[in-house]
């Protein structure tokens, strides 16, 4: 009996870092437009929802220090971890590229997460739940503004329009891992923590499909082969430049504050 | 005795501003979500707005400081997430104030704002002029919890309070 219950609360202190991995690495890449943004407007966009997704993240480390009870607070979380501890899609640590790459990460990742926390809004888990309503206001900010962008570039001027198309080729591959429903997020799923992935899947395809149209850019097929591992803490290269970056500080000063 | 305690604590809270928005304060903002007093300590519960808002810790710093010179040592401070924030929140006096700062307010309810992503439109009127000749530039402004619009009548650049 007790030890079910500890399963439970690893199963969801693996959660915690699954969800708040995806927004901290991808607020980390989105902060490096800070100051580089083609426009200012979206130079204050990019930081802002990198903030949202920085506090999003903070909410969740929190809620797994203390599902843990080790005392690890959500900055030993961010900074003294490895990539191999890591459990973010490798969809959000790719490069920002040019803005198209940033733009369709980012869209791919907010329709995921619009309907993801959308359902985790009724998780068993009362503070999953809680992170979920509050997350969600935010996101649908955000699943518009990448949303509006997508129609914008798709359907613009030749070169934009080719440049989502090679944004497609690029990114698509990471798509697939954010619905795999493995054996954690099967066990989370029986026990009423976590949806079903099938399910997002479906409804963010419909959501998709009707962007993609109007941006006049053509979906690849469902047969492609799709890139796998981030959950499980094997991540593409890129990971381990973004950690050298965001943890040489508190790394080399531990004690640091400030 | 407990009420009266409360009616300090509460009126303390209400000389602290929001450190981005100073016309408005913590209380009207809807960030204090509750007072508990039990054997001399008291406990703040409080709410973000948004949940990256960088302010959280300036505020949290404010209210330990201001009870602090009330002579309230024992004060602790609970984050709750749920609800979870949103302008439904904010009177109608509130949103008066942040008008006359020129901030124009959340012009509808959250909910309001449900499903349509990306084609729902409103029209906020500029709060300088009050024309509805307004465009809006970006959701993202200067804060999380504001936009960024235009007004074609007075050529004035203003922000609005997001609805959430």
């Amino acid at each position: 009996m007790s030890n079910n219950i500890s399963n439970g609360k690893d199963d969801l202190f693996e959660l915690c870092l699954r969800l708040g991995d995806d927004c901290l690495i991808l607020g980390q890449r989105l902060s490096e437009w800070c100051g580089h943004a083609p426009i200012l407007e979206e130079d204050i966009a990019m930081t802002n929802i990198a903030l949202d997704l920085l506090g999003q993240a903070i909410s969740l480390y929190k809620y797994a220090c203390e599902l843990e009870g080790k005392g690890r607070t959500e900055d030993d979380l961010a900074y003294f971890r490895s990539s191999l501890e890591f459990r973010n899609s490798k969809l959000v640590e790719q490069p920002n590229g040019d803005f198209a790459v940033t733009i369709l990460r980012q869209f791919i990742f907010d329709s995921y997460s619009y309907f993801l926390y959308d359902e985790l809004k009724n998780s068993a888990d009362s503070t999953i739940a809680a992170i979920a309503a509050k997350s969600h206001k935010e996101i649908k900010y955000h699943l518009r503004h990448s949303s509006e962008w997508i129609i914008r570039l798709g359907d613009g001027t030749e070169e934009s329009h080719n440049r989502m198309n090679k944004a497609v080729n690029e990114l698509w591959r990471f798509s697939g891992e954010l619905f795999e429903m493995d054996d954690l997020s099967k066990r989370l799923f029986e026990n009423g923590y976590f949806p079903n992935l099938s399910v997002i899947y479906d409804k963010w395809k419909i959501y998709i499909k009707d962007i993609f149209e109007k941006a006049t850019l053509e979906l690849p097929s469902n047969e492609i082969f799709m890139q796998t591992g981030g959950r499980s803490g094997n991540h593409t290269e890129h990971l381990d430049y973004i950690l050298a970056v965001m943890q040489i500080l508190p790394r080399s000063f531990p004690q640091a504050k400030w | 005795m407990k009420e009266d305690i409360k009616k300090i604590v509460l009126d303390t809270l209400s000389q602290i501003s929001d450190p981005e928005i100073p016309v408005v304060n913590i209380i009207e903002m809807g960030m204090i979500r509750d007072i508990k007093i039990e054997e001399g300590e008291i406990k703040v519960l409080l709410t973000p707005t948004y949940s990256g808002c960088p302010a959280m810790r300036q505020i949290e710093d404010d209210i330990l400081f201001s009870l602090g010179k009330k002579g309230f040592s024992d004060v602790t401070i609970e984050t709750v997430l749920s609800p979870a924030w949103t302008t439904d929140w904010l009177s109608e006096g509130t949103k008066e104030k942040l008008k006359k700062y020129g901030i124009a307010p959340p012009v509808k309810n959250s909910s309001d704002n449900i499903f349509n992503i990306i084609s729902t439109t409103q029209t906020v009127n500029c709060p300088f002029c009050d024309s509805s000749n307004t465009d809006l530039k970006s959701f993202f402004g200067s804060t999380a919890c504001k936009s960024l619009y235009y007004c074609n009548n007075c050529q004035q650049p203003f922000e609005h309070f997001k609805c959430h």
